[in-house]
């Protein structure tokens, strides 16, 4: 996808290279990633930086007999074998490899919950320093005004919404702190389905959606 | 100060593990890489013990990810820190570590020498540039790697000469997409 506009930041591209995001925040990285080579390209220089500091690092002494060891795990079969890396889907599929990982398949395994309004969620299972889901909203339809505790990152994956601060089409990523109150409506073209990431939970605006919020996780 | 040796050369290496399941070079790598990987884990928070296992396991898989490194993306060095911090997720935060789809070179194709080459040295030139950093920004860049920093306390701007690198990289993913078409 060449047409990316909205990028990762460089904080989450240098903690995600460093390991240190929580788990939902590695896996919309992963995802921002699989669509767009200017991140990728980005990220593997902030891997550099990390190999960099392992060449610089005072080395500690192996145990004696370690690198027998490392050989029997080797030959002995005793390590599971590597995982295949995900080859590029070059696009055939809405949901990029990593997060077709988590759902157990691709769209049509989606286990859709509705929250009102034709707008539908699907919560991801990661460790619970964050959360993720994968949200569906029809086309054209708001999806209601809210603010945010922590961050909230959301990545297009099928069609465009559109809030206060600008269009985000698909592999683009919007950024959102507390600083920003948004109402993202989705494009009239296409229902949009989106990838979304907090380390918080939502704050809606508006008196019914924060008393359903408790009930739907939202 | 580090033992003198040329990147380029563990890049052989790395070829010879491959194609030939080469003991010798593999031993070579080890005996460099494994210390570091090792006290790399130790500083993320692993006791002796765990970070002694775990670095048995970065190095076995090495081996056995050989077929995929590619040298036209990253040293030898920022590979092992990759398969280092993976292992690091996975046993010292319990995580998964979810992983971008990649492109891959496949087996009749191979990167472009004088692309590698450029890489290494951009390589060799970051690493420059970042022991010339200022002592205090060098300790923030160590912090965010090694753990003790969260996203948000990662300043946007970290100072890193990153620019040329990460050309050199987006340069040789777009010969890597012509190449797979």
């Amino acid at each position: 996808m060449q047409n990316v506009k909205h990028h990762l930041t460089d904080s989450l591209l240098m903690a995600y290279s460093a390991g240190t995001l929580p788990e939902a925040f590695n896996l919309i990285a992963a995802a921002h990633i699989s669509l767009c080579d200017e991140c990728r390209a980005r990220l593997a220089s902030f891997d550099s930086v990390g190999g960099a500091l392992l060449e610089e690092t005072d080395a500690v002494g192996m145990e004696d007999g370690s690198f027998a060891e490392t050989m029997r795990l080797i030959t002995s079969g005793a390590l599971a074998p590597a995982p295949a890396p995900h080859r590029l889907s070059s696009g055939k599929s809405v949901l990029p490899a990593p997060v077709r990982d988590y759902v157990g398949g691709d769209l049509d395994s989606v286990k859709w919950q509705s929250i009102g309004m034709g707008v539908k969620q699907s919560i991801l299972p990661t460790s619970k320093d964050a959360s993720i889901r994968l949200l569906f909203i029809p086309a054209g339809t708001a999806v209601p005004d809210h603010g945010h505790r922590g961050m909230e990152l959301t990545l297009v994956l099928q069609g465009a919404f559109v809030d206060e601060t600008d269009r985000f089409g698909p592999g683009d990523i919007e950024i959102a702190n507390e600083d920003l109150t948004h109402t993202p409506i989705a494009d009239i073209g296409e229902d949009c389905i989106c990838l979304a990431a907090t380390d918080a939970p939502l704050r809606f605006n508006k008196l019914i959606p924060r008393i359903a919020q408790p009930f739907f996780r939202i | 100060m580090k033992t003198k040796y040329d990147p380029t050369d563990w890049i052989t290496h790395m070829a010879r593990i491959r194609d030939a399941q080469d003991q010798t070079a593999f031993a070579e790598l080890f005996q460099y890489f494994a210390p570091r990987v090792k006290a790399f884990l130790m500083r993320s928070g692993a006791d002796a013990t765990l970070a002694e296992e775990c670095t048995q396991e970065v190095m076995a898989t090495l081996w056995q990810k050989a077929h995929l490194f590619d040298a036209s993306r990253a040293s030898v060095a920022t590979w092992v820190f990759t398969i280092a911090r993976n292992r690091k997720i996975d046993a010292l935060r319990k995580q998964r570590r979810p992983e971008p789809e990649d492109l891959v070179w496949g087996p009749e194709e191979e990167p472009d020498q004088a692309d590698v080459l450029s890489l290494q040295q951009e390589s060799e030139q970051l690493g420059r540039a970042l022991a010339a950093l200022p002592e205090k920004q060098r300790e923030l860049i160590e912090k965010a790697y090694f753990g003790d920093l969260s996203h948000s306390e990662i300043a946007e701007q970290t100072g890193l000469p990153l620019g040329t690198i990460k050309s050199r990289i987006r340069l040789a993913l777009d010969r890597l997409r012509h190449a797979m078409k």
